[in-house]
């Protein structure tokens, strides 16, 4: 049932002759062929500039005031290729490898591969546009290590690479608009995708302005709108980050990739205040030469600095001495929530039996200086200094994991394309290429490799091996599509109850935390399943809203993706629920070493989970896409 | 702690606006700037009454969506803070706190504290690229940059368009934004080629969208949160005596309706 359509032939030439037997569309076609790109971040900025220079007519919506914001301005710490400009053994083949097993072996062989191949290309096309990466003194492209792994392949920004990743897209996308190939669609949020004959043949927005809902047509429609790590509330993401895009398509059957491989960061700053409204990152590099610790003794209540080395423990150096704290990222943050489990956790100003673990540099300070420190992490201190209050210089910081990226996502084939025919999916808003866990640095460079390499190829690909016939907004379809989505939006007005859209999100983000985070088993699965149904009921029954729809009306966008996150999350604990094993971001306690290390069940599970909707309300079914393993040996990570 | 708000509430762009008396109370030193609006708007909604509309988004001062005035200054006035990074800690318990959005005439008021900063897009589609067709460029090592090119490029490049500059200059003026990309293409080596019809279809532009001159009062530099030197627009006016001098006189140059340079 499931056709990943990945192309015959060894592992390396794969792509390559992919592309070559792809079929073309004659320049002069081009403009009969609309394609609309939906998410203006990199995957999607990326896509619609490079396919407006290809000469297709490109609608590219977005809900953002402008390109330019999407949530990719916020990545920090830098982009992977193998282009082993150090000399010091990257490959096309290692990043592979790296990429497959950091995803705890969940992810495809063939579109990792490829994902390595492209890398290269990513910075050479960055490069040209202007993208100010590093530079060492001679004017060659510095790069570093990053996330754990052993070769210095991650190319940066300062601290603001995905910034300016994205200004670089999205300056190559104004250059487009200008040239009238793209035409931009601000402050417009998508609703809904329109099918026609079983074709994915154009979509439903609402204008955020004016609360105008209005239907497109397409021949094409692509989805890059992001990750929904804000299901669980408080993350990394921003704040208006949301699901609504792929669930909708979701909701017209396109099927739903590993839902419940959620990634959880272990470098955050700890939640403050029952007020706080978001998370913040502080970039993973800090664990380079930070080291990670909580004092040895319950209700310890000394501050750090007068607790002696002896009485402290450093539980990642500790439990994994050849990695030491630089663990991936999914062990960093299961260590630490299970010593604030026990107890030895850190709050505020040092209170005992708090949720966060110390951050020391003192040892680095030490070693290499203050100002090697300040010239390496100024600007990382100085955020957590701005939000907590407290010098890191002076004492160490406190961290705890944070949900960060969401590994799931639509399903797609090789070709990137959804179950829907005409439906394709980009970025973090599809599932592929990171397995259970996605290594640091690697998400700018899937989105970026989506966006202006592989869709690109792909869409023309599809376009020209297919027949279509004439739409209109006027057809029945897209008439009745739109008539449903205004009804829906009445709908939430109608509901005439006494709580806010927060106050749901807020609980719905509680239950996800506390049974779908850091460690999840059958028991607390199946409450939070029903807990979410009931959340949900109650949603549908008690929402309030004022003001109408046609209007600018910020509270009404909250109730319209929080309807979707109560969906998800229950899909959500379900796929969790279904994958009795542990893998990568995905702990079942049920399913440890007797050392308590997460512990894979390859018989079993070795497959992607993509599920399909079956209505409201109804169980949704799973179909099985399996994973094969030819070139990377399934192994029990290790990083002891 | 509690606070007295007055802000500045406007339905559309073509409403009349007032400003509008608001008390907050049980707000905490650690809650950021927004987060205190999070709780007023939530405490609105339930009374029944319309939330204050404001734009925000990653909340880590690096999208640039957020910003309003605070007390007449952008962004609040703490030295490259954006109004998402603000914490209440740097507030007094019982202040008086004036909310409005960037006054300027490109900058039209959306609804309360929200404006249309699109006019920033047009600049940058006016000239702020360098034309790479995907799939052209050549191989990355192959161009060198020296660090301390690179490094300016990227102090400029820092830019989030968030328009503080505009909203902070007593002509509303769009120089500090326009320079900073400039600076940022026209010292690599990457962008020389157009550099001087970026220089011209850039300052055209930002002439047309109807900000005003630059008369050096420096205010923009002061509240910019990313810190972008004034000197930028130093170099963007050295960069345009170099493309008049070059024959790009902005007479040769046109430009149609939508700012797009035609050659
Ligand atoms: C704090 C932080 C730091 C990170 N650092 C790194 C890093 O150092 N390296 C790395 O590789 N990765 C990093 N990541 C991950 C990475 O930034 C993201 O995964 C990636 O940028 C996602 O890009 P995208 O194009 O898929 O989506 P996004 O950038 O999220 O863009 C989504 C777009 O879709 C639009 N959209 C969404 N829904 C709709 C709708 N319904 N209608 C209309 N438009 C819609 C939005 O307006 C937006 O334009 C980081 C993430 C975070 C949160
Ligand atoms: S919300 Fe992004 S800069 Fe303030």
């Amino acid at each position: 049932m499931l056709e990943t359509n990945i192309p015959s032939g060894p592992i390396e030439q794969k792509w390559e002759n992919c592309r070559s037997h792809m079929m073309l569309v004659n320049p002069a076609n081009r403009r009969k062929h609309k394609v609309i790109v939906v998410g203006s971040g990199l995957a999607g900025a990326a896509a619609a500039a490079t396919l407006g220079q290809q000469g297709y007519p490109v609608h590219n919506f977005t809900f953002h005031d402008s390109p330019r914001r999407a949530h990719s301005i916020a990545a920090q710490g830098g982009i992977n290729a193998a282009k082993n400009y150090r000399n010091d053994g990257d490959s096309i083949f290692r990043l592979f490898y790296d990429t497959v097993k950091g995803g705890d072996f969940r992810a495809r062989e063939a579109n990792v591969y490829r994902l390595a191949e492209i890398s290269v290309n990513i910075i050479d096309q960055c490069v040209a546009q202007g993208v100010p990466f590093a530079r060492e003194y001679g004017g060659l492209l510095d790069t570093r290590s990053f996330g754990g792994v052993q070769v210095q392949r991650t190319f940066y920004a300062r601290g603001q690479t995905g910034q300016q990743l994205l200004l670089g897209a999205y300056q190559a996308l104004e250059e487009q608009i200008a040239a009238g190939t793209v035409t931009m669609h601000t402050r417009c949020e998508m609703l809904d995708v329109v099918m026609v004959d079983g074709q994915a043949r154009g979509i439903i927005t609402r204008d955020l302005r004016t609360g105008a809902v209005q239907a497109h047509t397409a021949d094409v429609v692509i989805l890059a709108t992001g990750g929904y790590g804000n299901v669980f509330y408080l993350s990394t993401n921003a704040m208006n980050s949301n699901t609504t895009a792929i669930w909708r398509a979701h909701k017209r059957g396109a099927f739903f990739g590993n839902p419940c491989f959620t990634q959880i960061h272990p470098t955050c700053i700890p939640r403050s205040s029952e007020h706080q409204s978001k998370l913040t990152l502080m970039s993973e590099s800090l664990r380079n030469d930070g080291r990670v610790w909580v004092p040895k003794k319950k209700g310890e209540t000394r501050k750090a600095n007068q607790i002696p080395e002896d009485e402290r423990d450093y539980f990642l150096e500790r439990r994994y001495p050849s990695f030491g704290n630089l663990v991936p990222r999914d062990v960093a943050s299961r260590a630490a929530k299970e010593v604030c489990d026990e107890g030895y956790g850190i709050g505020p100003n040092g209170t005992p039996g708090g949720l966060g673990v110390y951050l020391d540099f003192g040892a680095a300070i030490k070693r290499l200086g203050l100002e090697a420190i300040k010239e390496r992490y100024g600007n990382l201190f100085e955020i957590y200094e701005r939000i907590t209050g407290e010098d890191a210089y002076k004492e160490p910081m406190r961290i705890y994991p944070a949900v960060h990226y969401t590994m799931g996502g639509l399903w797609v084939d090789y070709n990137l394309m959804t179950t829907i025919p005409g439906l394709f999916a980009g970025g973090e808003a599809n599932f592929s290429d990171h397995g259970a866990n996605r290594l640091g640095a690697s998400a700018l460079m899937q989105g970026l490799a989506d966006g202006y390499f592989v869709l690109p190829a792909t869409v023309p690909n599809y376009i020209a091996s297919n027949k279509f016939k004439p739409v209109s907004e006027t057809d029945a379809e897209f008439v009745q599509a739109l008539e449903e989505n205004k009804k829906w939006l009445q709908s939430l007005f109608d509901i005439k109850g006494e709580r806010t859209p927060d106050s749901f999100h807020k609980q719905l983000g509680d239950i996800m935390w506390e049974y779908c985070g850091m460690a999840r088993n059958a028991e607390g699965l199946t409450k939070a399943i029903k807990e979410i149904k009931d959340l949900k009921a109650e949603f549908w029954k008690n929402l309030k809203l004022i003001g109408k729809g046609e209007e600018l009306n910020q509270s009404l966008e909250k109730a319209n993706r929080i309807a979707d996150f109560l969906e998800l999350g229950i899909l959500m604990c379900t796929d969790a629920l279904e994958r009795g094993e542990s893998c990568g971001g995905h702990f079942r306690t049920e399913s440890q070493t007797a050392e308590g290390e997460a512990m894979r069940n390859d018989e079993q599970f070795a497959y992607v989970s993509a599920w399909q909707w079956q209505g409201p309300d109804q169980p949704e079914k799973l179909f099985k896409d399996p994973l094969t393993f030819e070139h990377v040996h399934l192994t029990q990570r290790s990083y002891k | 702690m509690k606070f007295a708000l007055k802000v500045w509430r406007q339905h559309d762009a073509n409403a009349a606006g007032s400003f509008v008396d608001y008390e907050i109370d049980g707000i905490t030193a650690d809650m950021s700037f927004l987060e205190m609006i999070d709780a007023l708007n939530e405490k609105l909604l339930l009374k029944g009454e319309d939330p204050i509309t404001f734009e925000h988004d990653c909340r880590e001062g690096i999208c640039g969506s957020c910003g309003f005035l605070i007390n007449g200054l952008a962004h609040g006035g703490q030295k490259a803070t954006t109004v998402c990074q603000l914490a209440m800690r740097f507030f007094k318990d019982g202040d008086t706190i004036v909310l409005e959005p960037w006054r300027a005439a490109a900058f039209p008021i959306v609804r309360d504290l929200m404006v249309d900063r699109s006019a920033f897009d047009r600049i940058i589609q006016s000239g702020g690229y360098i034309s790479v067709p995907t799939g052209g460029a050549p191989e990355a090592s192959a161009i060198l940059v020296g660090k301390d090119k690179a490094d300016v490029a990227f102090d400029a490049a820092a830019c989030i368009g968030c328009g503080a500059c505009v909203a902070a200059c007593p002509n509303t003026s769009a120089m500090l934004f326009t320079a900073a990309k400039m600076t940022h293409l026209n010292s690599l080596p990457q962008g020389q080629p157009q550099r001087d019809a970026r220089t011209l279809g850039m300052i055209t532009t930002m002439e047309q969208e109807g900000f005003g001159n630059c008369t050096n009062h420096g205010e923009c530099e002061m509240v910019c949160p990313k810190e972008i030197p004034l000197e930028f627009i130093g170099k963007m006016n050295r960069d345009l005596i170099r493309a008049a001098m070059n024959g790009q006189t902005e007479a040769n140059v046109r430009v149609d309706a939508n700012g797009k340079m035609v050659d």
